[in-house]
This record gives structure tokens, C-alpha cells and sequence, in this order.
């Protein structure tokens, strides 16, 4: 064909232009860890369980939500969601409620009564587990889950742990977590309640392995000088006894001592019980209170008085001698000389918790700190095949935290059965606000959950605060905004002017067309949750 | 329960597609199906807004019309860039007229169409704004006039392109183009020059005229579906930014322009027979820096030898649009 002047090239469709010739750049797509996941002690997939939530496909959420943590129903209860607190959306209005569908999953989890997925077939391994609180069962939970033969066994007369003896109803009404505990149980673990193991070593005859959950359950005490007719009791022992048929008597006017969250528990279990009276006497101020800050801002509501910046020097009958204190350059508290006098028929001493350490004597290469079992990165403890966990080790003391380790011990336990070692899977990087294009996310402010009327939160134990129904779960789910994760929004697919988006179909995400992508980065640019990124191109 | 009824919460109508929305709520472009008008392999310049905002109006077109389209086109980058004849991008029947004529040619071929008995086939004209509001606008104006069943859009890019980023009577003041030079006392493009024109279509009272941007895709489909299901002469004016002759970065086409339409500086509507019918709110308000800041084009506004009082100018546009077409919420502008 003789080709017109100034004509060079073929009759055809652009396609054999490939311009993907002209980049500098590539997108490429990629998954970022979200700040939530980034966060959760017990290491969950929040982003992920939320996201098969927002199609409203609660089984398959909570499915994900337990491949990781054997306890929603407890931990959209209990847990103070340090997810929540970096939570990006809080950076746009406020955090996604993560914890308020955590409750709801779970909670319809027990009502539509959803099972566990069956073990695998079995290992043919035991392993002992010492303690059935929530350090305990989740290691329980995961170990039974990979097929291995477990055995709770547990001095107190009920299981639960902290999560029973330590969390008042109201937090926690006790048939949310009996229905979790059970479902544990349903797996095949054997739990046997009231048997306190007094030495390790023996107790470990017959298992392959073992795991210490014991918790911390003596109370710290301090040297207050105290009247023979002084009513003093320890936080610890009264929050147990909450679990009896008899209720403890605490007279009209209960002080208590100390500014953790069971300082705060106290002084709302002796509301409930009736005094009238019910203060929190504190050594230094508020910001420096460990207590969490809507535990305080509820306690207040609830009528509980906090005396700040006070210490209790002497215990009489009736009456408590307090000194004020100053704090120092250091945020310390210091004594100033000045005392006044207090009426209490009670004082509770919430001065924090020691671990019963009695069970390990004897065990070779223990190293114990500060009162707690020193383990290593794979919670072993020096004596091979001994691991432990919970509030026995060093590290921050709550639920979450609990489960996480029994997670992470049960994990190494089986690499441990296997004669190997456990390799964590390297993370993605992080997915910070940075990263998110937050114009695509419509303006949705959170859920506010139900709080019992303060009537009944001063004289009774039901549950003070309420859960979320179907519709604002889903509401609050897809405040989501899937940071660092496709969503299958289709930005990608829309924006490039190159047609260079493979669309793959739903589930399936997108991929590249690298022959006709010029590499602008429009993409990237407009992606809302981060998950493109561009990398140059090797020239 | 599947599908609840959507306000969708997770992302809004913002993005493109959305995976809880029901099909028939879905974007034309979130659709594997869409007909890509114009195709992969064109010679668009990275993250241009015109080969984007071309195949996003031509697709929706596509999608309302059944795939009955023609498409006329002027000279100008559109047409250069998608078609070094004899080879093309385009994926619908189309036809490269002149510079100046394509209202024209499209009027034409409407009318052959109607000889034919075809009118089931609708007829799309397209240009730049040099095409439309300089060279093409004798003929654009008759087209409205004489009320002819053609849907004109114009991609405006506020200068000529293709050849060298001259000056148009849609550049805006105080902007640097080749023929604007960032010299004298008042560097770049006058001031009180040039043509608003979608009031000019408005004041032919013509069925249908709207503005969007490529920033929101949404509404774009939506004005050109609505356009597409009118008969008569009616007008897209389609804010593409460019980033080769605005001096932007190629990732930033789509900020650009949502930052023109948020600072008010362009503003989004839509009116029937001449009376504006609805505009589309600004969500979050930003000030024209933040629109001019990201543009070499109008770094002259700014630097070691700033012209602030430009801004204000510039601002004061901005401004104005705001209170004529009231793009703000009551609460937002008290």
C-alpha cells in the first residue's frame, strides 16, 4: 500500500501504540496494616472482620474476628480498644466503633448460637494449662484448634479467671461469658475447676507441654497502721466475693485507696451495694490517674466522690486519718504534714496485684523480676517446654492483653510440639492518615451506644452500658475506611485516563496493565485507603 | 439481609464503584462492561483530564443512547492526540470535522439521522475550548439557536494545547500562557476578559446546559445521561485541568479540579431553558491559594516577587460565585 503524504502510520486502532513505554513510575498494588490491626493486643484483623460486616455478612466477620480471639462477646464488654485510639477516622471526625460491633458480633454469635469450626484431627499431644482466665483459655481455644489435646487446670471453683472474679456484672453480665467460656470447652478441652496445681513440675508428668496462666490475684499491700476494730478489706478478695451467695457488707461509707480501673470498680460495686457514700482517695491528680478516663467520667456519673491528692496514713473504727500531698517536679506524690480526718466504715485497699509465684519452686532456670515469670520472645520460660502468660508476665494487665498471649504462646507451644520454631509473618507497613485520600469517605458520625438509665446503674447490677442493633452495626461497620486494604472501590478503574486498570471482578481486585500504563500516579492519588503505591521504575 | 437500603456509609458517592450498592445504582465506569470509548494506546499526556473526562462523558452517553452514538469532534488535543490518522482511539463511530464547524457537522449529521428515520442514533459534538468558545462559537451559537437535537460538550482546559498553550477567551485572569507572559504590573492574563460560556448557552435558552468537573464523576454521568434523554440543543461544559499547560503534577488532575470546584472558582450546575435548577454544594470549603498554589502556571501570584493583590482579585471571583449561585450551605456562609 502506497501510503498518502505525511502519513506514517497504519490504518488501526491505537492498541499497537503500547505507551506503557513512557513510565518512570509503576503503581503497584499492595495491602498496608491498618493501624486497628496495628494495635490490637490480641493481634485481630479488625479491618478484615469489618469489612465482611459491611456487607452485612455477620457469620463470616465474626469467623475472621475468632480465627484470632475466642472472646468478642467479652471483649466488646471489657476491652479498652487501644484499636479505637488509632483509629484514623478519628483523625477525619471519630474512630470507627470497632468495639461496639466487636459486642454486636458476638453477641449474635450466642444468639444464633454458631459453633466453632471442628478441630482437626488430633496431634496426639497434650498440654497442660495452669489457670483458666482469659490468658488460659484462649491458649486452650488455639492449641485445641490445632488439633493438640489440652487440659485447663484451675484452682478456683468456676472458670473465667479475672474476667469473673475481677470485672463486676454490670461490665460483664456472667451469662455473655459463660456462653463463651462453653464454646471453648465444646472444642474438647478438658477443664478440671478446683484443682490448684502446688507444683509444676509434677503437675507437667504426662504432658508434652505446659502453659502458666495464673494470673495476679494477691493483693498489694501497704503499711497502714489500723485499729483493732478498722474494717479493711483488699479490692481483690471483695470483687470475689461479689461471686458468692453472700454479698459483703460494706456499711454506708466505703473509701477506697488506690487510682487504678479496680480502684474504679470498687467504688461502683459499693454504690451498687448500697453505700451511700462511696470515695476514691487518691494520691495524685487526675491526669495521672492509671484508671481509663470513661471509667472515671461513668464512676462520677454514678455518684462516686474522688478525694485527690491524699494519702491514707491511719485506719481507726469509723474513721480514717488522710495527709494531703503535693506533687513534685517528677509528678510524684510528696508529703506535706497536713492531715485532716475521714468517716468510713470501710476502706479498700486497690493497690494493685502480685502473681503467686509458689507453684514454681523448684523448677530449674526460672528467672523471676519484679514478681513476675520472665519469658522470651516465644513465652517460654528458661525451663524448656514451660511457657506462660497473662498477668504473670511483664507486660500491661488486661484482658486483651490476656488473650493475645495465649494466642502467641499457643502459637510457639505448637511450633515447640513440632520441634520447630514459630515464624510471625513479616508486617506490612503501616497505613497512617498519610497515606489515606479521605475525601471519598462521606461525613458519618459514630454510634453513640445506649447507657442504662443512672438510676439503675447506682442500685443494681444490670449492664450499664447497651449494645448496637443490626442496623447502626452496619452503620457504624461501614465507617470502616479500610485503611491500607482494597475495597473494591473502583477509583483505580475510573481514574486512569489510560484505560490501564484491569478490572478483575468482584473479590478478585485489579491488576495492572503495564503496556499502556504512563505511569501518572492518578491512581495512587485517588485511591482513598492506600493502597496503591508508586515505585520508579528501573531505567 | 444482603443489600440495606443506601446512604452507603463506608465511602459515600463519591468513589467511582462500590461493592454494596445494588448494579443498577453502580457507576457507568465501575462497569466492566463500559464501552471505553476511547481506547488504551492514545498519545494523552500523563494524567490528562481530557482523555479522562472524554471517555467518562462519551461512555455515559454510550450507556444512555444503547450504543446508537455518533461522535463529532473538533480540532484540537482530543482529536490530535486520539487520532494520527489513519489510526485511532476511538471505539464509537466518529467524525474529525474542522477546527471552527463541528456544531455544525453535528447539526448535519442530526439532521441526515432524521432523514433516515434513524432517531434511535444520537448525535455528540465535542471540542476544547478554543474550538468552542473562540474558533467554534459562530456555529455553536446557531446550533443553539435553531435548537438542533445535538448534545455539545466542551472539555475546557482554559487554553490551546495541542499547539503550544495559547491563550483562549476561557483562560483565567492572572494565568501564564504563551501568549500571557508572567511580565509587567500585572503579570499573566488580564483581568475581565474573556467568556463565561455556560451563561452564554443559558441565555440562548436552550433545554438543557451544565457544568462539571472531572472530579466528580458521579455527577458528571448523571448531567449526561439527563442531557442524553432530552432532545434539542443542549450544553456540557467540562472542566478537564491539564497537566502540561497548567505546570502540574500528572497525579493531581483530579485534586485540581476538585479544588477548583471547592474554592468556587468554577462552579457546578445545572439549568433548564436558561434558569439554573440545582448546583452542586461545596463540602469543603478552601481558600484560592490552595487551588492556584499547585499550578506553575500561576506561581507568578506568589514566590519572591508575590502579587497578593491578585489573589484577593482572584479570591473575589471566587467568591462571587459563591453568593450568585449559592454554593454554599446556609449555615456555611453565614
Amino acid at each position: 500500500m502506497i501510503k498518502p503524504f505525511a502519513i506514517t502510520l497504519k490504518p488501526g486502532t491505537s492498541l499497537s501504540n503500547l505507551t506503557g513505554t513512557w513510565r518512570t513510575e509503576r503503581p503497584v498494588y499492595l495491602d498496608r496494616l491498618p493501624p486497628c490491626n496495628n494495635a490490637c493486643p490480641a493481634g485481630e484483623n479488625i479491618q478484615g472482620w469489618l469489612y465482611h460486616a459491611e456487607s452485612g455478612d455477620y457469620e463470616q466477620a465474626w469467623r475472621m474476628l475468632v480465627e484470632e480471639n475466642p472472646f468478642p462477646a467479652v471483649m466488646g464488654r471489657v476491652c479498652y480498644h487501644p484499636c479505637e485510639d488509632q483509629c484514623n477516622r478519628g483523625k477525619l471526625d471519630s474512630p470507627v466503633g470497632i468495639n461496639s460491633v466487636e459486642r454486636f458480633l458476638g453477641d449474635e454469635a450466642i444468639r444464633r448460637g454458631w459453633k466453632f469450626s471442628e478441630p482437626p484431627d488430633s496431634s496426639g499431644k497434650k498440654v497442660l494449662i495452669v489457670g483458666a482466665g482469659p490468658s488460659g483459655l484462649s491458649a486452650a481455644y488455639h492449641l485445641a484448634r490445632m488439633g493438640h489435646g489440652v487440659e485447663i487446670q484451675e484452682a478456683g471453683p468456676m472458670a473465667g479467671g479475672m474476667m469473673r472474679f475481677g470485672i463486676p456484672k454490670y461490665r460483664l453480665p456472667r451469662d455473655v461469658l459463660d456462653a463463651e467460656v462453653k464454646r471453648i470447652l465444646d472444642l474438647g478441652v478438658r477443664l478440671r475447676l478446683n484443682s490448684r496445681v502446688e507444683n509444676i513440675s509434677a503437675s507437667m508428668q504426662g504432658f508434652d507441654a505446659a502453659f502458666l496462666a495464673v494470673g495476679a490475684h494477691i493483693a498489694k499491700r501497704a503499711f497502714i497502721p489500723a485499729g483493732d476494730a478498722a474494717h479493711v478489706v483488699d479490692a481483690v478478695s471483695l470483687l470475689h466475693s461479689m461471686e458468692g451467695e453472700e454479698r459483703p457488707m460494706l456499711g454506708r461509707r466505703v473509701v477506697v485507696y488506690g487510682g487504678g480501673n479496680t480502684a474504679i470498680d470498687v467504688a461502683r460495686t459499693a454504690r451498687r451495694l448500697g453505700a451511700t457514700d462511696a470515695i476514691i482517695v487518691y494520691r495524685r491528680t487526675r491526669e495521672k490517674m492509671p484508671a481509663h478516663d470513661f471509667e472515671v467520667e461513668e464512676a462520677l456519673q454514678e455518684g462516686v466522690m474522688i478525694k485527690w491528692l491524699s494519702a491514707i496514713r491511719q485506719a481507726d473504727e469509723g474513721q480514717l486519718t488522710v495527709e494531703k500531698m503535693v506533687l513534685d517536679d517528677k509528678g510524684m506524690p510528696q508529703p506535706t504534714g497536713e492531715f485532716e480526718k475521714m468517716e468510713a466504715d470501710t476502706l479498700v485497699l486497690a493497690l494493685g496485684q502480685d502473681v503467686d509465684l509458689t507453684l514454681l519452686e523448684g523448677v530449674p532456670n526460672l528467672e523471676i523480676r519484679n514478681g513476675t515469670v520472665q519469658v522470651s520472645g516465644n513465652m517460654m520460660t528458661g525451663f524448656p517446654g514451660l511457657f506462660a502468660g497473662g498477668d504473670m508476665v511483664m507486660s500491661e494487665r488486661s484482658v486483651t492483653v490476656a488473650a493475645g498471649h495465649g494466642k502467641k504462646a499457643a502459637r510457639h507451644i505448637d511450633a515447640y510440639l513440632r520441634g520447630a520454631a514459630y515464624e510471625p509473618h513479616s508486617k506490612h507497613e503501616l497505613a497512617d492518615f498519610g497515606k489515606l485520600n479521605t475525601w471519598y469517605y462521606s461525613d458519618a458520625d459514630k454510634t453513640v451506644r445506649p447507657m442504662l438509665d443512672i438510676i439503675r446503674r447506682q442500685t443494681s447490677f444490670d449492664e450499664v452500658q447497651g449494645g448496637l442493633n443490626e442496623s447502626n452495626a452496619l452503620f457504624e461497620a461501614r465507617r470502616c475506611m479500610s485503611c491500607g486494604n482494597c475495597f473494591e472501590c473502583d477509583n483505580c478503574y475510573g481514574v486512569c485516563p489510560d484505560n490501564a486498570v484491569i478490572k478483575l471482578g468482584p473479590g478478585k481486585r485489579f491488576k495492572f496493565n503495564y503496556d499502556y500504563c504512563k505511569g501518572c500516579g492518578l491512581c495512587a492519588a485517588e485511591c482513598p485507603c492506600g493502597a496503591i503505591k508508586m515505585v520508579p521504575e528501573e531505567i | 439481609m444482603g443489600f440495606q437500603p443506601i446512604k452507603f456509609y463506608q465511602t459515600g458517592t463519591y468513589t467511582v464503584g462500590n461493592r454494596l450498592l445494588s448494579p443498577d445504582q453502580r457507576s457507568v465506569q465501575a462497569a466492566e462492561s463500559r464501552s471505553n470509548s476511547i481506547n488504551s494506546g492514545h498519545r494523552a499526556c500523563q494524567g490528562c483530564g481530557e482523555a479522562l473526562g472524554a471517555r467518562y462523558a462519551i461512555d455515559a452517553a454510550m450507556a444512555e443512547s444503547h450504543n446508537r452514538l455518533i461522535a463529532v469532534n473538533a480540532t484540537g488535543c482530543l482529536e490530535v492526540f486520539s487520532t494520527p490518522y489513519p489510526e485511532s482511539s476511538w471505539q464509537v463511530p466518529w467524525i474529525h470535522s474542522v477546527f471552527g464547524n463541528a456544531p455544525a457537522v453535528a447539526t448535519g449529521i442530526a439532521a441526515a439521522m432524521k432523514v433516515k428515520g434513524k432517531t434511535d442514533v444520537r448525535v455528540v459534538a465535542q471540542g476544547g475550548d478554543g474550538g468552542t468558545t473562540d474558533i467554534g462559537f459562530g456555529c455553536l451559537s446557531g446550533m443553539f439557536e435553531r435548537n438542533d437535537d445535538v448534545l455539545y460538550i466542551c472539555y475546557d482546559n482554559q487554553a490551546y494545547m495541542n499547539t503550544g498553550v495559547q491563550r483562549s477567551s476561557a483562560t483565567p485572569p492572572a494565568a501564564r500562557t504563551a501568549t500571557t507572559m508572567p511580565v509587567g504590573p500585572e503579570p499573566g492574563n488580564p483581568f475581565g476578559q474573556g467568556k463565561n460560556l455556560p451563561e452564554i448557552a443559558m441565555a440562548h435558552g436552550i433545554p438543557y446546559v451544565a457544568t462539571a468537573t472531572v472530579a466528580d464523576l458521579r455527577d458528571l454521568e448523571y448531567k449526561v445521561r439527563r442531557a442524553m434523554r432530552m432532545r434539542g440543543a443542549r450544553y456540557i461544559h467540562l472542566f478537564v485541568p491539564c497537566p502540561l499547560g497548567w505546570g502540574t503534577a500528572s497525579h493531581d488532575t483530579i485534586r485540581i479540579a476538585r479544588l477548583a470546584k471547592e474554592s468556587g472558582l468554577f462552579p457546578v450546575f445545572e439549568a433548564e431553558h436558561g434558569e439554573v435548577r440545582s448546583v452542586l454544594k461545596i463540602r469543603r470549603k478552601v481558600r484560592v491559594e490552595e487551588y492556584l498554589m499547585p499550578q506553575k502556571r500561576f506561581a507568578h501570584l506568589f514566590g519572591s516577587h508575590p502579587h497578593p493583590e491578585m489573589v484577593i482579585r482572584i479570591q473575589e471571583i471566587a467568591d462571587r460565585n459563591i453568593r450568585k449561585y449559592g454554593l454554599l450551605d446556609e449555615e456555611e456562609a453565614a
